[in-house]
């Protein structure tokens, strides 16, 4: 099948309106989705096409409207939920982690809610700290849900529908510098795996792992490695809950080295959480420390050098690399 | 008690005015009964009890129909007795058997019923006022004529999730009915320490959703009123808003000393109790016969003993299953 050029914004819009055309259960609610477009405008042009019953421009509640995502869920329709930015998802949070993820733990297995909950991570666009984090980490913390992180754009195409199949819960995170980037993809591409890790890049002297938006300056410090004669092999975890063990352990029992490039900050995060398994399951394959890239122990800045500096970026990545190999 | 509402309302006979004695009856006996075993350390957990406030979930649970769907608080088993979820399960939960309504997953507060479509048993105050708005755009976006009742206290009044809630519900024209069960207490505060505006169906008025106030603990009033509310939200899709102003006579949890409120209150509000003034009114009435009550007594105290024992002979889940129920066991597709 030949590849057309698209946006990571478009392959999301592209998947969520497959689902909508496929299943009549499926409609998308949050603020500014319908009229507006969608802040990041991924929904522009689905109110025209679906209508407002099913593209639900929603007050500023996000926890009314998420909680509502998980009623309609339990009564038999298949909800995608909008939250702007992660930040607003806290005042969701009692919702999501109260009840969408315990429903059916306390049920004792009666009710489960298959909720699809949508929102955007990260910094980059220098709006400083209520609209730059990137708590992905938080919520992969919390059992009962399943937390996706689509960093190519065949993944942002193909997670939404498997996603929607899922009878739990499933957050899914879009970098929101991700939106505009563009690529060829194959013309049918569809639905994805969103059980496995998928290593993007082969090498066997330093295990690179990360997700989402760093993704891309993971596989640029690579190139760089490359040059310098140093092999890395890059991992995009895609799915931060539950996490694929076995491809990271078997990834890091090839090169003896890794190093872990999370947004997310260093203190309590998911690298933490991924440097410690590699410690419990492959300590003994390991020739260095597991080293990790993360976001500074600052609120994400406003000033664009301050906010560059702050998050993960190709030199860091390539020192904490290079430092696995005592180079 | 005034004189039974007639037309559109509850009829009320002699075999109904027996049936909502023996529902109350019910869920007072099964509580006594529970607040006995927890100082037996048999039950265990927070336990909320609902004694002073049967009238309410009797008189909601009566006009609703059997597919309409229930969500309710950690104050729950009152409604899930007369919601109709045998009370064999709901005490097997009470112990934490497998054999209960949640399989010993939620105790007290988090009893769940698919085949009654109860919804729990929800302990985060407010927290369910959302969910009761998607379960009904469901049945709404699926054209289906159901309604989701939603129970909470007057305490959820301050929560940020009621307002939101609210709102959402007209502003789309659901089929809710708020049940605000407003015993004057949220936890040890008093009502007029937390609120500004205390009648709070007004607050639902501010949102353009049909509201009233009802007597809480007269069970036909409330019957009456819920009929004529859950008749409107049929009608109209549109939600509607009961303010049931009753009263608790026991503490908030078996871990409350009280001291926020004298007994002298407790006692004089007892005097109002919902069982009391069913039975003196249907007495004064002749509705009730000599008689009736103790066999009313003797069935119930037999059907919390068949309770207790059912509980008693549950068996605990093995430790090999703990991690069950956290995703769904079927395969993905």
């Amino acid at each position: 099948m030949s590849a057309v050029e698209t946006t990571y914004r478009e392959a999301v819009r592209a998947a969520i309106r497959e689902a909508m055309l496929k299943d009549e259960r499926v409609f998308l609610m949050g603020e500014d989705v319908g009229r507006y477009g969608g802040c990041y405008a991924v929904s522009m042009g689905l109110l025209e096409e679906f209508g407002e019953e099913r593209i639900r421009d929603t007050p500023l509640s996000e926890s009314a409207f998420t909680g509502a995502g998980i009623g309609a869920a339990m009564g038999g329709m298949r909800p995608i939920v909008e939250v702007m930015t992660v930040n607003f998802s806290l005042l969701a949070l009692d919702q999501i982690m109260n009840t969408a993820a315990t429903v059916r733990h306390m049920s004792g297995g009666q009710f489960g809610v298959p909720v699809v909950i949508r929102m955007a991570t990260g910094a980059g666009k220098q709006l400083a700290a209520q609209h730059s984090h990137s708590l992905e980490g938080w919520f992969a913390h919390i059992p009962g849900i399943r937390v996706l992180a689509p960093a190519t754009l065949e993944d942002a195409r193909g997670m939404l529908w498997t996603a929607l199949e899922d009878p739990d819960p499933v957050l899914i995170f879009e970098n929101a510098l991700l939106y505009n980037m563009k690529g060829q993809m194959a013309a049918d591409a569809g639905p994805v795996d969103i059980d496995k890790a998928a290593v993007r890049r082969a090498g066997d002297q330093v295990t690179l792992i990360t997700y989402g938006g760093s993704l891309f300056k993971t596989l640029e410090a690579a190139e760089a490695l490359a040059k310098d004669g140093v092999a890395a092999e890059v991992i995009d975890l895609r799915t931060l809950r539950p996490l694929d063990d076995a491809t990271i352990m078997a990834s890091v029992r090839k090169t003896r080295r890794a190093v872990v490039v999370d947004e997310g900050w260093r203190s309590g995060s998911l690298s933490a959480e991924i440097s410690a398994r590699i410690t419990e399951q492959a300590f003994w394959d390991l020739d260095a420390p597991v080293g990790r890239v993360c976001s500074a122990e600052v609120p994400i800045p406003y000033a664009k050098h301050l906010e560059a500096a702050a998050i993960p970026q190709v030199p860091g990545i390539v020192q904490a690399a290079r430092e696995t190999l005592g180079r | 008690m005034t004189e039974p509402p007639s037309g559109t309302h509850p009829r009320v006979s002699r075999e109904h005015v027996l049936h909502l004695l023996a529902q109350m009856i019910r869920i007072r006996r099964f509580e006594e009964k529970c607040a006995e075993l927890y100082t037996q350390e048999k039950i265990r957990g927070f336990l909320h009890l609902y004694i002073g406030e049967e009238a309410v979930a009797t008189g909601v649970m009566e006009a609703l129909a059997p597919d309409d769907a229930v969500v309710a608080t950690y104050r729950e088993h009152g409604h899930a007795i007369v919601r109709g979820i045998p009370m064999t399960k709901i005490m097997a939960e009470m112990y934490g058997k497998q054999e209960g309504c949640s399989h010993g997953r939620g105790g007290s507060m988090h009893i769940f019923d698919a085949g009654t479509r109860f919804y729990g048993g929800n302990a985060i105050v407010g927290g369910g006022l959302p969910l009761a708005i998607g379960l009904a755009l469901a049945d709404k976006m699926q054209k289906r004529r159901r309604v989701t009742a939603c129970f909470f206290g007057e305490g959820a009044a301050a929560e940020g999730e009621f307002h939101e809630s609210l709102n959402l519900a007209a502003l789309w024209k659901l089929p809710v009915l708020f049940v605000c069960e407003n015993n004057r207490y949220a936890m040890g505060t008093a009502l007029d320490r937390s609120e500004s505006e205390t009648d709070i169906h007004r607050k639902a008025e501010s949102y353009r959703i049909a509201s009233q106030a009802v007597d809480g603990m007269n069970v036909v009033d409330v019957e009456a009123a819920a009929r004529q509310a859950l008749a409107a939200v049929r009608e109209t899709g549109a939600p509607h808003f009961l303010e049931c102003r009753t009263y608790r006579f026991r503490a908030h949890s078996m871990f409350d000393a009280q001291l926020y409120r004298d007994k002298a209150e407790v006692e004089a509000m007892r005097e109002h109790g919902p069982i009391k003034r069913l039975t003196e009114w249907a007495e004064a009435t002749h509705f009730i016969h000599a008689g009736d009550l103790e066999r009313v007594e003797a069935q119930v105290a037999e059907e919390v003993d068949t309770a207790v024992a059912f509980a008693e002979a549950g068996t605990w889940e093995p430790l090999e299953t703990l991690t069950r129920h956290v995703m769904a066991e079927e395969a993905r597709p």
